[in-house]
């Protein structure tokens, strides 16, 4: 029964990441997408959080990552997926969660 | 002529996301037309709107980030950016465009457009201002 959460506001100025993964149980994923795409970036205190997770998934959506020119800030432990992927981790998880 | 005026166009939002960033530029780029003082101000989220290498073929969207670069060309050449937001984001001037304009009272001297500002410096430059529009 694993869920996949989608986050899509930028973690700087909404609380829904912090949320979400404060709710997230193990096992879960994590795709980040639109404004959410900086979480998944280095050098904050969120990317700190994300290293310090255990036992969650957690992608970022390729498109909207190139969009923002952040490709190259790309946090390590993060997978990039395209939309494609994105429809594979919807089907492979039982439900998806979006945090608006 | 009427009275010149410090305007002030303050942005707050990334790009992209919500429509705030690209109605700014809009904003910004119509009001060029009338001979004012025009200082933009990027902080919080805000200066994820000026980082380089933006591609935005992947979304469907168009990229107005080139239109950044055209800014000098309109005479809109104070381009203050708030040092704190930067380093809270991981990022720094070198993560961002390189913006100029020419000076064509020193024979067109290409200069850097970007004022990196600390917040309590932004807040006096804030201050100065006669009208400021928030994005």
């Amino acid at each position: 029964m694993a869920t996949l959460h989608t986050v899509n506001k930028s973690p700087f100025e909404m609380n829904s990441f912090d949320t979400c993964l404060g709710l997230a149980k193990s096992g879960s994923s994590i795709l980040l997408i639109e404004d959410g795409v900086y979480a998944a970036t280095t050098g904050h205190s969120i990317a700190d959080k994300i290293k310090n997770t255990s036992g969650i998934s957690f992608y970022v959506l390729g498109p909207d990552l190139q969009a923002r020119g952040l490709e190259n800030k790309l946090a390590d432990g993060i997978k990039v997926v395209d939309y494609d992927g994105f429809v594979d981790l919807a089907a492979e998880h039982s439900t998806v969660q979006a945090w608006l | 002529m009427a009275e010149v005026k410090k305007f002030m166009y303050l942005n707050r939002k990334a790009p992209y996301g919500t429509i705030y960033a690209l109605e700014s530029l809009e904003v910004v780029l119509i009001g060029a037309a009338f001979d004012q003082d025009v200082s933009l101000a990027f902080i919080g989220d805000g200066v994820y709107q000026l980082t380089k290498g933006q591609n935005t073929a992947g979304i469907g969207m168009k990229s107005f980030s080139p239109v950044y670069m055209a800014l000098g060309d309109y005479e809109v050449n104070k381009i203050y950016v708030e040092k704190e937001s930067l380093e809270e984001r991981g990022l720094t001037l070198d993560d961002l465009q390189h913006l100029v304009w020419e000076d064509e009272d020193e024979d067109y001297a290409e200069k850097d457009s970007i004022r990196l500002v600390s917040r309590a410096e932004l807040a006096d430059v804030l201050n100065e201002q006669d009208i400021t529009l928030s994005f």
